[in-house]
């Protein structure tokens, strides 16, 4: 079955932090699963069946899988730099493909227009050069070089300033944005969309930071966060095919939408294909 | 004024955007709705017992029920927005203030349930959420054969602020404004207004662009 690249990776079931409330009842590419804590308080992930999943903890979020994940979920080193702060922003549902929701997330052309004055405005709507390339040995999707003019890039961000960005896909239905942090212009601020896929059309999605930024209040963090989110939502549920083009057909890519078409052309290489149409109708 | 907020809360945007409309400055204290609670916590229920959000704080004035806020931000400086003080007017007014918990309650809770994993019986909430809708549309088409634009007057009154965001927002939890010309009419009138501002869901309208010039003679 072609499904079967993608049942053994990892995927986001849960906040790792919210264990200690109860089962947390989800599902995951169709089967419903159960997210609990044991006794000494680790992760457990079963099937209603019984079925016991492999679980880890990482990046504040509980992991499994349906099949017999061969490598372990991707790690970001950028994660463990001392002086980050972690921002758990919740789970949002929104009604599209898996592979929709991460790959708006690699798109800078639309800010201005669907995060009008925050994270792009008109007339700064040209995408530069950028580098897009599929690196065969960590075998992830990386755009880097990327520049966008930004009204308020960051909630520490004070007026506009031209952000820089690199995109990594890592796993298919994640994403990793590395994106100038403003009160540390050495340093990368990591933006992460963990999507976990409840069935083709249909997946909930865990957005998660680790910022360095000391001054702002971890909900305004959140907000700020979930104001981006909730503005690709609507745009999300409205688009059509529903399921991911991984074959051409009606679309034309720009030089804009480089990622996009290396994220499918990987997708297509490895047989990721929940969530994906095949064939262009 | 110091409102308790959620950037996503469709009743804490009514009370923002009252206050864009009237130029009244908010000092915003944001709450950790999701995925915090923190509106259920010791903190905000001492101030509203019922754990709902938004709270509205002026001095010893705490108000916990939008349809308040909207009055009382009216009356501090825009009256106008209250009617022009007829019964039939206030009465109006009135009439879509209370018909608006029902667009929070059924609109709402199918939002709620759909994006954030809210309980509820979700055929139900639309169900009801789209005979409301057909209410709504079918009172902008009277007040349009009176020659009247919005809900309750021939100009905005809190009556449309009331209505306005989980209306807007009907698509969020799985209901379509598409069936409705009336509504679609009245919210583009609502994003005209000036001092209007927009929340996620909610966008703004696009400036309108000049006409193409067309020289004489092309066609």
């Amino acid at each position: 079955m072609a499904e079967n690249a993608m049942l053994n990776q990892w995927y986001p079931v849960g906040l790792f932090s919210h264990l200690a409330k109860g089962v947390y009842k989800t599902a995951l590419m169709g089967e419903k699963i159960a997210v609990s804590a044991d006794a000494n308080g680790d992760a457990v992930v079963t099937t209603c069946a019984g079925r016991i999943l492999p679980v880890l903890v990482r990046f504040g979020h509980v992991w499994s899988s349906l099949g017999e994940p061969t490598k372990d979920l991707f790690s970001i080193p950028e994660a463990d730099q001392p002086g980050r702060r972690f921002v758990e922003v919740g789970v949002v549902r929104v009604r599209c493909s898996p592979l929709r929701a991460v790959e708006n997330f690699l798109d800078i052309a639309h800010f201005p227009f669907v995060h009008t004055d925050i994270l792009g405005a008109e007339p700064h709507t040209e995408v530069q050069n950028y580098k897009v390339e599929i690196r065969d040995v960590e075998d992830e999707v990386w755009a880097t070089q990327v520049k966008f003019y930004q009204p308020q890039a960051a909630k520490s961000a004070s007026g506009g300033i031209t952000t820089e960005y690199m995109y990594r896909v890592p796993s298919p239905t994640c994403s990793v944005l590395y994106k100038t942090c403003p009160p540390r212009p050495t340093e990368w601020d990591v933006i992460t969309l963990f999507v976990q896929p409840l069935a083709e059309d249909l997946c909930d999605v865990w957005p998660w930071m680790a910022l360095f930024d000391d001054e702002t209040s971890m909900t305004d963090l959140i907000h700020f966060q979930q104001t981006i989110f909730l503005q690709d939502r609507s745009i999300l549920e409205n688009q059509i095919p529903h399921l991911l083009p991984l074959d051409p057909g009606m679309e034309i890519p720009t030089r804009a939408d480089m990622t996009s078409v290396a994220y499918r052309r990987w997708l297509k290489r490895h047989n990721f294909t929940y969530g994906a149409q095949l064939v262009a109708q | 004024m110091k409102l308790y907020d959620y950037i996503l809360s469709p009743s804490c945007y009514k009370v923002r955007l009252m206050a864009a409309l009237t130029g009244i400055p908010l000092k915003i204290r944001p709450v950790d709705f999701h995925p915090g609670g923190e509106h259920r916590k010791a903190e905000l229920l001492a101030l509203n017992p019922a754990g709902s959000i938004p709270i509205l704080e002026d001095g010893d004035l705490v108000l916990t029920e939008s349809s308040a806020m909207l009055v009382y931000l009216s009356m501090k400086t825009a009256p106008k927005w209250l009617g022009d003080g007829t019964a039939e007017q206030a009465a109006r007014v009135q009439q879509w203030l209370s018909f608006s918990h029902r667009l929070t309650a059924n609109l709402g809770g199918a939002r709620l349930h759909e994006m954030l994993h809210r309980p509820g019986d979700i055929a139900v909430l639309q169900a009801h959420g789209i005979a409301a809708l057909r209410e709504l549309e079918a009172g902008l088409v009277e007040q349009g054969l009176r020659g009247k634009s919005f809900l309750a007057s021939d100009r905005p009154t809190i009556a449309d602020i009331a209505c306005f965001p989980y209306v807007a927002l009907a698509p969020d939890g799985g209901v379509l404004l598409d069936p409705y010309p009336a509504i679609r009419l009245w919210s583009r009138a609502i994003r005209a207004l000036d001092g209007f501002i927009e929340m996620p869901g909610i966008h703004r309208l696009h400036e309108l662009k000049p006409d193409p010039s067309i020289a004489a003679g092309e066609e």
